[in-house]
């Protein structure tokens, strides 16, 4: 039962086949069998999800069905979920029980769907490794030395050992499909406003965006259908009208430009995951789809924007946890700034810290003007670099990482190189664009992602691309041994 | 030497919206604590602000009721620094971009004078919420039931010298804020409050000097105090010498000075930045415009209208213009006699008197306009005299009913018979044949002050009823 997918978990239910409980069940008996070895999870209330089962398999008796009624996900554990903790990867929260559930997990479940845990991340979203949760590493799947990529490592990691179907993400700098790419799923950042943000703890919030994970295009389509739309909680979130985005997914390819930002496939790039990336895109042009360079010319200012932009955002809206209302309180504080500095310095991790620190520098008067302005102005032109090709593809391929995993560990010491993960997925978060990675090979076993950026707001084309090349192709389709 | 002070405002306004600025909850005033504050005002995890549309318009209907230049893209910024009454760390307000922009204000002095105070911009923003020092034995209590309450910030320009001009721009502001209806203006409450920046610099002078800004400041009168011992304050340094220190400085009521805050000057960065979790505000024309249609007349037009059309002084026309409901009233009194100088006289000497005295506003007046109209209809006709008139109103005031039932029930009706008037004037002349004398002796001039004599005592035998101008003639014509 856990290697059904999304859709065919939907079907199945749909007609009778098996019940929620069910499903459920067999998922939580998965987690609780496997994930010690993944450490996916940060919680999971099994009696919570199974009473959400029974209530779904209720409501189908009784002839109120939607879409996703009865099919198992997890929440990745920055989305605030009502009576269950929400701790945000961080020792900070790890005491926070939300009194209400993110605007995306309302979404869902009236969609049907049964919350499963919420998963496992990088403390506040902040990281490409999964390494920086307050609840330890997140192992990857396919190889538990190496890291499931991050800020979405837990998501990522417990869709592909197949203890959830399908998780929701949050892509701040490229933390749904870095870890994606790094786990052999498939993952959508949509674009930014498309998705409410309200109740999900912020990281950057010009830059934060929610999407689904899970193993298929259709799968995505299926749960973005649920998550997308106006929000009024939300000033930032889009009023345009969603779109059933599994209506297109069928459209033929002919005709399809496709841009390859020469900057995407430099200096950088390991040859072998070029490589995947190569065959990928002959089997699009195979399915008529026509290749075109095209150039992003201040990609090599994306890294430099994104660390002042992310960072001073971060600073300020991490300034909450104070220690005076909720979340982690340092013992008996002597006096106010006694209360702050050790409840901070006690609850938030190192590369918390980094960032909060670089952001609040950047923020500093004497600063503003050289780094959080001339960022922001930088930013305008990476925007305006992706308005420019689209004038002349419809949509933008390339890596989603500069290689497969790396060995846990491996660039814990070294931030920048760690920065430098990002290198392909930071500027679409800039450029507030939807992008996907999809699998597309495996090297020396372990996947790389497929990255497909698009036009603001064309979440239906990129998932139309996608879906073609998963009929095309069964990288999707590879698990990891083992896990059987 | 002489000193002339320079002196700016900043006043922080509570808007009177019912929810709040970014956020849902109650803005009522008094609340048990923290019972208005919903998941957006205490910063809990995934909250975003949403933008109060009414504080919006409240912001707009101040900058048309000033002239000002409506900002057609304003935007919202982060003021960040830590304390515990401010939830998320940061303040939301707006810094490089308010909604309002330059404006002018007219106030009128006591004098008669009138004066422009330049605004140099008013934005939006939040209130914190406040720390409660007492009652927890070494801590401190947190009430986030204000967090949140949107505030308009009113910056003058350092164009006020002196406490009085101060206090007449407040009053003038007060007035402007409750005839727009954004605000009740209450400083008790803490609707308004004062912020003072102040400085001296050599008469006929025009550099600037340094400043102590004085915070908080919340009544008309402790502003004027808290001027005057400022301006005492820096003077004396000034004169010894010395050198003023730019600091924030607070007005002890009970001592009656102003002392500094802090020890040490903290340098705050509060490291403003654009709010990304909020669009900019956009406001077109057509809005501007609808906004400006619903406009009432505004106190300056109403004062410059009532000295015009009624012939007031600007002095009285400020009074009776101060406020929409004052205003009302007098114009309905005015309109009900017939004679508005004479209405002018009656609302500021006789009603606010007994409204002052009673504490009492206008709106609870035991004595409608219509019926004070009434009272002095009944002076105009010479059913009664000024004198009478103010007996009758006490009765009004005291609810035995209009002025023509007093004056009937209890035979206050002047006495404008000549015949019975004549009889009178008679026996008080046959009764004091020694001022007859005296008077006949006198010379002109000192005639016209024995004839008050006689007629007081004519007034005194009618009991006050006699038709005071019919007496002097007669008296003048018996007097021979």
């Amino acid at each position: 039962m856990h290697d059904y997918s999304v859709a065919e978990l939907a079907q199945g239910l749909r007609e009778g086949r098996f019940s929620s409980v069910e499903v459920t069940r067999a998922h939580l008996q998965r987690i609780a069998a496997l994930d010690e070895r993944f450490n996916s999870f940060i919680s999971v209330d099994e009696s919570a999800a199974l009473a959400e089962a029974e209530q779904a398999d209720a409501r189908r008796a009784a002839g109120e069905a939607s879409a996703l009624t009865g099919v198992p996900i997890a929440h990745k554990d920055i989305f605030c979920t009502r009576g269950l903790r929400t701790s945000c990867g961080s020792k900070m929260l790890d005491n926070f029980v939300p009194p209400y559930d993110a605007t995306v997990v309302s979404r869902l479940r009236e969609a049907g769907a049964v919350t499963l845990g919420k998963t496992n991340m990088d403390e506040f979203a902040m990281g490409s490794s999964n390494e920086t949760s307050y609840y330890g590493a997140v192992r990857n799947p396919w190889d538990t030395d190496a890291v499931p990529g991050g800020s979405s490592g837990g998501s990522a990691a417990a869709v592909a050992a197949r203890l959830a179907p399908a998780a929701t993400g949050t892509d701040t700098g490229g933390s749904i499909r870095q870890p994606a790419a790094c786990c052999g799923i498939t993952g959508i950042k949509p674009t930014y406003g498309r998705v409410s943000r309200l109740g999900m703890v912020a990281f950057a919030s010009s830059l934060d965006q929610g999407g689904p994970m899970a193993r298929s295009a259709e799968d995505c389509a299926l749960l973005l259908n649920a998550m997308a739309g106006h929000d009024p909680l939300d000033s930032t979130s889009s009023t345009r009208d969603t779109q059933d985005y599994t209506a297109q997914l069928e459209r033929d390819l002919s005709g399809l430009r496709i841009g390859l930002p020469t900057q995407y496939f430099g200096e950088g790039l390991s040859a072998a995951t070029a490589a995947c990336v190569q065959d990928a895109l002959r089997e699009l042009q195979a399915r008529g789809a026509t290749l075109v360079d095209v150039s992003l010319p201040h990609s090599e200012l994306t890294v430099p924007t994104y660390y002042i932009i992310a960072p001073a955002e971060a600073s300020t809206n991490l300034s909450r946890y104070d220690g005076v209302r909720y979340g982690h309180r340092c013992e008996d504080p002597q006096d106010l700034l006694d209360l702050y500095t050790r409840t901070r310095e006690e609850g938030f991790g190192d590369e918390v810290k980094r960032r909060i620190l670089v952001g609040t520098y950047a923020l500093s008067a004497g600063y503003y003007d050289a780094y959080y302005k001339k960022a922001q102005q930088v930013r305008r032109l990476i925007r305006q670099d992706f308005l420019d090709c689209f004038e002349q593809v419809d949509i933008i391929a390339g890596p989603t990482t500069p290689g497969p995993a790396f060995a846990l560990g491996a660039k814990s010491d070294d931030p920048v190189s760690m920065y430098l993960e990002d290198v392909y997925t930071l500027a679409v978060n800039l450029a507030g664009l939807p992008a996907m990675s999809v699998p597309a090979g495996l090297v020396e076993g372990m996947p790389v992602g497929l990255q497909l950026i698009g036009q603001h707001f064309d979440e239906a084309r990129l998932l139309n691309v996608a879906h073609q090349f998963q009929q095309a192709t069964d990288w999707h389709l590879r698990a990891p041994g083992g896990i059987d | 030497m002489a000193w002339e002070s320079v002196i700016g405002l900043e006043v922080h306004l509570q808007l009177a919206t019912v929810s709040k600025i970014f956020s849902g909850a109650p803005t009522t005033f008094g609340a048990a604590p923290n019972t208005q504050a919903c998941a957006v005002d205490l910063a809990m995890p995934g909250m975003l602000p949403v933008l109060n549309a009414e504080a919006v318009r409240c912001a707009v209907k101040f900058g048309l009721g000033i002239g000002a230049q409506i900002g057609h893209r304003s935007v919202f910024d982060r003021k960040n620094y830590f304390y515990p009454d401010l939830p998320k760390g940061y303040q939301i307000s707006q810094f490089e971009a308010p909604i309002v922009g330059r404006g002018e204000f007219e106030i009128a002095l006591e004098d008669g004078s009138t004066r422009s105070i330049g605004i140099t911009r008013a934005h939006l923003e939040e209130d914190a919420g406040k720390s409660l020092h007492e009652d927890y034995h070494g801590c401190s209590g947190i009430d986030l039931n204000r967090a949140g309450t949107p505030l308009l910030e009113i910056v003058t320009d350092p164009d006020i010298r002196n406490a009085q001009e101060a206090v007449a721009y407040l009053k003038a502001l007060h007035s402007l804020v409750t005839y727009l209806g954004i605000s009740d203006g209450d400083m008790s409450q803490g609707s308004m409050r004062c912020d003072i920046n102040i400085s001296l610099r050599p008469a006929g002078t025009d550099t600037l000097g340094t400043r102590a800004e004085i915070k908080n400041v919340n009544s008309f009168r402790f502003v004027e105090k808290a001027i005057a011992c400022e301006i005492e304050r820096q003077s004396d340094i000034l004169e010894d010498g010395g050198e003023v220190v730019q600091e924030t400085r607070l007005y002890d009521a009970e001592r009656d000075e102003t002392r500094s805050m802090r020890s040490k000057e903290v340098a705050n960065d509060y490291r403003y930045f654009p709010e990304p979790d909020l669009l900019p505000v956009v406001i077109d024309d057509d809005y501007i415009e609808a906004v400006r249609a619903s406009l009432p007349e505004l106190p300056v037009e109403k004062r410059h209208r009532f000295a015009a059309q009624y012939g007031l002084s600007t002095y009285d026309a400020g009074v009776l213009s101060d406020s929409r409901e004052l205003a009302d009233y007098f114009e309905a009194v005015a309109a009900a006699c017939g004679d508005a100088k004479m209405a002018a006289n009656w609302v500021q000497v006789e009603l606010l008197g007994q409204l002052n005295r009673s504490e009492l506003g206008i709106a609870d007046s035991p004595v409608s306009a219509a019926d004070l109209g009434g009272l002095i209809a009944r002076i105009l006709d010479n059913s009664i005299s000024g004198k009478i008139a103010k007996q009758v109103f006490e009765h009004m005031w005291q609810g035995q009913g209009s002025a023509d039932e007093i004056i009937e029930a209890q035979g206050l009706k002047q006495v404008s018979d000549s015949g019975a008037l004549e009889a009178m004037v008679d026996q008080v002349i046959a009764d004091n044949g020694a001022q007859v004398e005296q008077y006949l002796a006198a010379d002109e001039g000192k005639r016209k002050k024995l004839i008050g004599f006689f007629v007081g005592q004519v007034m005194k035998v009618s009991k006050g009823q006699a038709n005071p101008k019919m007496v002097n003639e007669l008296l003048a014509k018996k007097l021979t």
